[in-house]
């Protein structure tokens, strides 16, 4: 056991694993705080691991490939946003009725344009980053240098959300939807805007994620890869008090579980236990172990306003 | 003095009523204005109009001789035009500041918490209200929180305050307090619009007085020129009777004893603590405080809905704190909740269904499990009859009927079983002026039949008016029982603001 955990494979591995989590609990942070409930995040994060890597394919450029799922993404979160804060339909059975959808589309979009031989294996991949000084040191350069550029990019959205959210006036108007969306509209705020804003920041994110997944940890993309990671994401927000930096360290928490599976594979435990661990961390995370967390007090309520 | 504010045959419509029909109104520059009328007259729909959350249908309306259009609230704070809603609109978890300057927030992209706490130390001087802009407004009484609301209202300069039943969640002391306030604006020049339905108020601290009854403004006196009962006849549209008219006290023997009560709530802090009192035969024991002081945990605690942490609750001599709710049903002991739409009825059940929740089971209505419908439709049609519920059709949904006649299937269903206990908590709340008289005659008609009656309130008019003895309960503490005929309002209002001493200096 100290064998593994000496390792700095297993530790860089908790990073990268923790990474596809942390996006979309950070976007799921900021629609939230706004008041809608997104579990449509897992559906977005398929779609746009998919379209990463079919655009940078057909373009040749991952950085084109992720523009494509961003864009994607946000497209599909914006559809959500129509449905769930201008239509006030159920957020949770919309964001259900996407999941499955983006499952299905995915499955039929990759078979019939890259057919049963799955997608090429010349499909350009988002580079690793070697970060100077920093790689020389023993053991700590070995997790923190050579990593993919989304697992820095992600590093700089949470100090940047954490800014955004809780120092800017912007921040303050969104939280305030939030908790009480009578309040920030009779103080003369817009509260659907914002609440659109709130969700096409999700979709942002969570597709970031997604790309992370086909064109950031591989280059490929295979049915339902996202693999429940939208839905451990909002596990993730939840542990973390929907803030940004307790996000990060609730996905480092699933990432170590998810990395040590993976490290533990060849010991005598069964991997299929091991497997667990992630989901068993989640349902003890929903269930409060580690303090009850206080949602924003509108959110997943819908709100009309008069006329 | 000029106008300020010029309302010009106002019309709203919506689906189902004309909730303001050709509304006339005009508030002068520093006057205060009062409107009155009762709940569904109109008054809260013409403000919302004012301060722009609804558009009218036809009318118009000026502010300093200048049309308004109104597209919504921001235009209304822009114009000066500032609203303190009946049930705040706060952010609990936020600070006093950031409610304050939200939606116009002091600096650019960042927020700029020292400029906002400065602008509100200014503001809080110049209109001599006190504030601790870093305390967070969960954390506020509920005076203090109405204050970060006029101040959200000055921050925005406002001209004209809309103080909507602004007393509603006071203390006497504290609505004092405000009236202070209210008359040091004044004084600089503010104009209030003060919505109420209480007599007294309007007499005390308006200027002016407009009365509204179904939509329409039926007449604007000045408040010295008038007297509380020519305002509550414009106001019902027919003569009052404003006292309750009482028979003799005889209290019978003791019928609920409750001893060294204490009760937790949720999170497992005690909300009452040690309580001990006795209600008597024939009598109606008011329990006076303000909301949230436990009252709630009280009554859940003696109808069984939440148990108790430790003391005896004896009903007719024998202990009932272990039985359940059924039991003490069946026992005779009946309970009219606080909120008659969550609690009190099945919203989509219908009125006759509504009138046999509690007895569905018993051999009268019920057959090998099988409900019997002639039976219960006979029962529905009596009771419509006898509580005068409107419309009389008993298969309509409870939903579907007015607040005043919701409380009235209530009423019949556990009034009309002839409890030897009843346990009526606001029962009046939110009702007109006729359908409260209407509750407090059957209130006392039990009474006199040998019933006794708990009655909480946060009505401090309600409980003196009806009550033979008075309880108050401040943080969980029955601080004194009072006589109902010595006790005055000051009195009462210093035990519920938990002030013991000062009480008994008062009584001196």
């Amino acid at each position: 056991m100290k064998e593994i955990l000496l390792n700095p494979q297993l530790w860089s591995a908790t990073l990268a694993m923790a990474t596809p989590l942390a996006l979309p609990a950070l976007g799921g942070t900021f629609s939230e705080r706004s008041g809608v409930v997104n579990i449509a995040m897992e559906g977005i994060m398929l779609i746009a691991a998919f379209f990463a890597v079919l655009f940078a394919h057909l373009t040749g450029s991952a950085w084109l490939g992720l523009l494509g799922a961003v864009i994607v993404g946000m497209i599909v979160a914006v559809i959500f946003a129509w449905a769930a804060v201008t239509l006030t339909a159920d957020q949770v059975i919309l964001g259900m009725a996407i999941n499955i959808f983006a499952s299905g589309f995915t499955a039929y979009l990759l078979n019939t344009i890259f057919g049963f031989s799955g997608t090429p294996t010349d499909t350009p991949m988002l580079p690793n980053i070697n970060i100077p000084i920093i790689k020389n040191i023993p053991f700590v350069g070995q997790i923190l240098s050579g990593n993919s550029i989304i697992v820095y990019l992600m590093i700089i959205l949470i100090f940047a959300s954490d800014y955004f959210l809780f120092h800017t006036n912007l921040g303050l108007r969104i939280r305030a939807v939030g908790e009480n969306p009578e309040a920030a509209e009779t103080a003369g705020i817009n509260v659907i805007k914002l609440r659109y804003l709130g969700v096409a920041l999700s979709g942002l994110f969570s597709a970031i994620g997604g790309a992370y997944l086909s064109i950031g940890l591989l280059n490929s993309f295979s049915t339902d890869m996202s693999s429940g990671r939208g839905y451990i994401a909002l596990a993730a927000m939840i542990f973390g008090k929907w803030t940004p930096f307790g996000s990060f360290g609730a996905a480092l928490l699933f990432g170590f579980a998810t990395a040590l599976s993976m490290q533990l594979q060849n010991s005598a435990l069964s991997k299929n236990i091991i497997m667990m661990l992630p989901y068993i961390l989640t349902v003890l995370a929903l269930v409060g172990v580690g303090g009850k967390s206080v949602s924003p007090a509108a959110d997943g309520v819908p709100y009309t306003p008069k006329k | 003095m000029s106008a300020l504010l010029e309302v010009k045959n106002i019309t709203k419509i919506f689906p189902k009523v004309r909730a303001n029909d050709g509304v006339n109104l005009t508030v002068e520059e520093g006057e205060i204005h009062a409107i009155l009328g009762e709940n569904g007259a109109g008054k809260s729909t013409l403000m919302n109009i004012i301060y722009g959350l609804y558009k009218p249908d036809s009318g118009e309306l000026k502010l300093s001789g200048e049309t308004l259009n109104l597209s919504g609230p921001h235009e209304a704070i822009e114009k000066g035009i500032g609203m303190v809603h009946q049930h705040f609109m706060l952010i609990p978890v936020l600070t006093v500041a950031e409610n304050i300057v939200l939606g116009a927030e002091p600096g650019g992209i960042s927020y700029n918490k020292k400029k906002a706490n400065e602008l509100i130390r200014e503001i809080s001087k110049n209109y001599h209200l006190e504030i601790d802009p870093d305390a967070k407004v969960k954390d506020l009484s509920v005076g203090l929180q109405q204050r970060v609301e006029i101040l959200k209202a000055f921050y925005r300069h406002a001209k004209l305050l809309i103080l909507d039943e602004p007393t509603a969640m006071l203390t006497p002391q504290e609505t004092e307090e405000l009236f202070g306030i209210m008359r040091r604006l004044k004084e600089q020049g503010i104009s209030i619009i003060f919505i109420s339905h209480k007599l007294d108020e309007v007499k005390e601290i308006s200027d002016k007085v407009t009365v509204m009854r179904r939509g329409k403004t039926v007449g604007t006196l000045n408040t010295k020129d008038t007297n509380e009962q020519e305002l509550a006849n414009l106001m019902v549209g027919r003569e009052v009777v404003l006292r309750v008219e009482k028979s003799e006290y005889k209290p019978g023997d003791v019928v609920l004893s409750v001893k060294d009560l204490t009760v937790a709530d949720e999170q497992n802090i005690e909300k009452v603590k040690n309580v001990s009192f006795e209600i008597r035969g024939g009598e109606i024991f008011g329990l006076a405080g303000i909301d949230g002081n436990g009252q709630t945990e009280l009554i859940e605690a003696l109808m069984g809905l939440r148990q108790i942490k430790s003391g005896v609750i004896k009903y007719q001599n024998s202990d009932i704190e272990k039985l359940p709710t059924r039991e003490r049903y069946k026992l005779g002991i009946s309970y009219i909740p606080q909120d008659r739409q969550q609690e009190g009825l099945i919203m989509k059940f219908s009125v006759a269904d509504n009138l046999i929740l509690k007895e569905y089971k018993d051999s009268r209505y019920s057959k090998n499990g099988v409900i019997q419908y002639k039976k219960v439709f006979e029962n529905a049609s009596k009771k419509v009859e006898e509580y005068d519920i409107r419309p009389t059709d008993y298969t309509l949904l409870a939903g579907n009927l007015s607040g005043g006649n919701q409380q009235k299937i209530i009423l019949a269903r556990e009034v009309g079983s002839n409890p030897k206990l009843l346990i009526a908590v606001q029962p009046t709340r939110g009702m007109d002026v006729g359908a409260i008289e209407y509750i407090h005659k059957k209130l006392l008609e039990l009474r006199d039949g040998g019933s006794a009656i708990l009655l909480v309130s946060l009505e401090l008019e309600e409980i003196m008016s009806l009550s033979d003895r008075i309880g108050v309960i401040h943080n969980g503490v029955i601080m004194d029982v009072l006589d109902g005929k010595s006790a005055t309002r000051e009195k009462i209002g210093l035990l519920m603001a938990g002030s013991q001493i000062d009480a008994k200096e008062v009584e001196v």
